[in-house]
C-alpha cells in the first residue's frame, strides 16, 4: 500500500495538491493512505523547506508545485 | 424536550433578537459609516480592480511559476555565503513570499536547514512586507512614496534585524536538519526572456495606472497625456513575448487584440473597455494552454480567488470603521489623530505595536491603512503600520514561537516593533 504525505500548513496550494494526489491514486486503482502533515516541525523533518509538497513511501518527491495529475501518477509507480 | 441540545439554537435565537431590537440604524454616525463601508467598495471596484489588481495577479502568478525558488534557495541554503545570504533573505520575499503561507515554512527552512537564525529571520520580517502585491497596492493606494518606503524600510531594517538576532543569539549552536535532495529543475528559458516578459507586464501595470499629476506641465505630466499610447506600446510588447517565447499560437493573439484596437479606437475616453477586453482575450488565450501557460492562468486564479474575497471583506471594514477619507466612519477621527496623529514617537510606538498584533489577510492592510490615513494618522505612524503588521500577528507569533521558542520569539517581536517604530518616525520627519 502506497503511503502519500502531503506537506503544508493548510493554504490553498496544498489542498489542491492533496485532492490531485487523491484523483492520481484513484485513477491508477492502487491502494493507497493519503495524510496531510501541517505541523511545521513534522514537515521541516522532511527536509522541505517550500511547501507545498508531496512525499511518497517517505521519499520526498515534489517540492514548491502542484504537479498535474499525471505527473503524481507517475510517482505512484 | 432535550435541553442539552436545545439551548444552542435558543442562545442563537436569542442573541440574533438582541442584536436586531439593539440594532443601531438610525444613530447617524452608524447609518453614515454603513454607507461609506458600500462607497468605499464601489470605489475600490471602480478605480483599482480592473487596472491595477488584474494586472498583478498575472504578475504574481507569472513569479510563483516562472521564477525558479531553486535558484534563490541556493543563496539560502547551508552552503551558502552568509553575507550574501542576508542580501538575499532580505530582497527575495518579493519573488518567494507571493503567497503569504509560503514564508514560515521556509523561515524554518532557512533556520533549520539553511543559511541560520540571522539570515531566517531577516526574511521573516521583510517577506511579507514586500510581497509584490502588496507593493503594487501600497503604491497605487496609499501613494508611491509610501510604496517605496515600505520596500526599502521592510528590505534595510530586515537585515538589521537578522544581524542582531544572529548577533544576541551567536554562542548557540542549532542542530542543522538535512535538506532533502531534489533535483533541479530547468526553466527552460533563458533569463532575459524571463526578464523582458516581466518588464512588459509590469510596464502595463505601470502606465496603465500613471496618476494625474498636481501640475499640468512637465515630464510627470507629459507621460500622463500619453499613458494609454504608452500602456497599449508595452501590451504590444507583451503579446509578442508570448507569441515567441511561450509557444502562444500567433493567431489567438491576434484574434484577442482585434476587439482591444477596436475599443480603443472607438472609445478612447473608455480606456477601461479596451482593458477588459484585453484582459478577458488573455484570460481566454492562457486557461486554455495546456503548458506552462496554462499553469500561469492558474497560479494567478488561484490568487484572485484567494485574496479578493477576503480583501472585499476588509474594505467592507475599513469603510464601515474609518470611512473614505474625508469622511468619518464608527471611529471618531478625533480619535485617531489623537492616537496616531503626527510623527511624535509615541504614535509611531502606537501604531507599530498595534500592527505587531493585529492580523491582516493579504493586502487588506491596505484599505485599512488608507482609512486610518484619512481619518488623521501620520505617515510615520502609517509606514510603521505597515512594516509591523502584515509581518506579525498573534496567530501567526504562536507559529514562530513553536520553530525558534518564546525566547527567541519575544526578541524578534521587540526587535520588529522597535525598527519600525524608528522607520516610521524617521520616515515621517523626512516627508514633512
Amino acid at each position: 500500500m502506497k503511503k502519500i504525505q502531503v506537506l503544508g500548513p493548510g493554504c490553498p496550494k496544498c489542498k489542491q495538491l492533496a485532492e490531485q494526489a487523491e484523483a492520481a491514486a484513484k485513477g491508477l486503482g492502487i491502494e493507497f493512505e493519503l495524510a496531510k502533515v501541517t505541523e511545521l516541525k513534522d514537515i521541516m523533518a522532511f527536509g522541505v523547506m517550500t511547501t507545498p509538497a508531496l512525499v511518497v513511501d517517505g521519499e520526498v518527491k515534489v517540492v514548491g508545485k502542484v504537479p498535474s495529475v499525471e505527473d503524481i501518477k507517475k510517482y505512484l509507480q | 424536550m432535550d435541553w442539552t441540545k436545545e439551548w444552542k439554537p435558543l442562545a442563537f435565537l436569542v442573541a440574533g433578537f438582541l442584536a436586531c431590537f439593539y440594532l443601531p440604524v438610525g444613530l447617524p454616525r452608524f447609518d453614515n459609516s454603513m454607507l461609506e463601508a458600500f462607497h468605499l467598495v464601489k470605489w475600490y471596484a471602480r478605480e483599482h480592480v480592473i487596472l491595477c489588481l488584474v494586472p498583478a495577479f498575472f504578475i504574481a502568478g507569472a513569479i510563483a511559476v516562472f521564477v525558479s525558488q531553486d535558484s534563490v534557495m541556493k543563496y539560502l541554503g547551508p552552503a551558502a555565503n552568509k553575507a550574501c545570504a542576508y542580501g538575499v533573505a532580505s530582497c527575495s520575499g518579493t519573488v518567494l513570499a507571493v503567497c503569504s503561507c509560503t514564508v514560515l515554512p521556509l523561515f524554518a527552512g532557512i533556520y533549520r536547514m539553511g543559511a541560520g537564525l540571522g539570515p531566517a529571520t531577516a526574511f521573516l520580517y521583510s517577506g511579507p512586507a514586500i510581497n509584490v502585491l502588496a507593493i503594487i497596492l501600497t503604491a497605487r493606494i496609499l501613494g508611491p512614496s509610501l510604496g517605496l518606503a515600505r520596500a526599502v524600510g521592510a528590505i534595510a531594517f530586515s537585515v538589521l534585524i537578522g544581524l542582531a538576532m544572529h548577533f544576541i543569539y551567536r554562542k548557540e549552536e542549532v542542530e542543522k536538519i538535512k535538506a532533502a535532495q531534489l533535483p533541479e529543475s530547468d526553466s527552460g528559458r533563458p533569463l532575459w526572456q524571463t526578464a523582458v516578459y516581466f518588464a512588459a507586464m509590469v510596464g502595463i501595470l505601470v502606465f496603465a495606472n500613471w496618476g494625474r499629476p498636481g501640475e499640468a506641465t512637465g515630464l510627470w505630466a507629459d507621460i500622463f497625456a500619453a499613458k494609454w499610447p504608452i500602456t497599449a506600446g508595452f501590451g504590444v510588447a507583451f503579446a509578442l513575448c508570448l507569441a515567441a517565447w511561450f509557444k502562444v499560437p500567433a493567431g489567438r493573439l491576434v484574434l484577442a487584440a482585434l476587439p482591444v484596437a477596436f475599443l480603443g479606437f472607438a472609445f478612447p475616453e473608455e480606456p477601461l473597455f479596451a482593458f477588459s477586453a484585453g484582459v478577458l482575450g488573455l484570460s481566454a488565450i492562457a486557461s486554455t494552454a495546456r503548458d506552462e501557460t496554462g499553469e500561469w492562468f492558474a497560479s494567478s486564479w488561484g490568487f484572485a480567488k484567494q485574496i479578493l474575497p477576503l480583501l472585499l471583506f476588509g474594505v467592507l471594514v475599513a469603510g464601515a470603521l474609518l470611512g473614505r477619507p474625508g469622511q468619518e466612519g464608527l471611529i471618531p477621527s478625533a480619535w485617531v489623530t489623537a492616537a496616531v496623529g503626527g510623527n511624535s514617537l509615541g504614535a509611531n510606538f502606537m501604531a507599530s505595536f498595534a500592527g505587531a498584533f493585529m492580523y491582516f489577510a493579504t493586502l487588506t492592510e491596505v484599505p485599512i491603512l488608507q482609512g486610518l490615513i484619512g481619518s488623521g494618522m501620520g505617515q510615520g505612524p502609517a509606514l510603521a503600520l505597515l512594516l509591523a503588521g502584515p509581518a506579525l500577528s498573534l496567530p501567526n507569533m504562536l507559529v514562530i514561537r513553536s520553530v525558534m521558542g518564546t525566547g527567541k520569539t519575544v526578541v524578534f517581536v521587540s526587535l520588529v516593533v522597535v525598527m519600525s517604530t524608528l522607520t516610521g518616525w524617521l520616515y515621517g520627519m523626512f516627508v514633512s
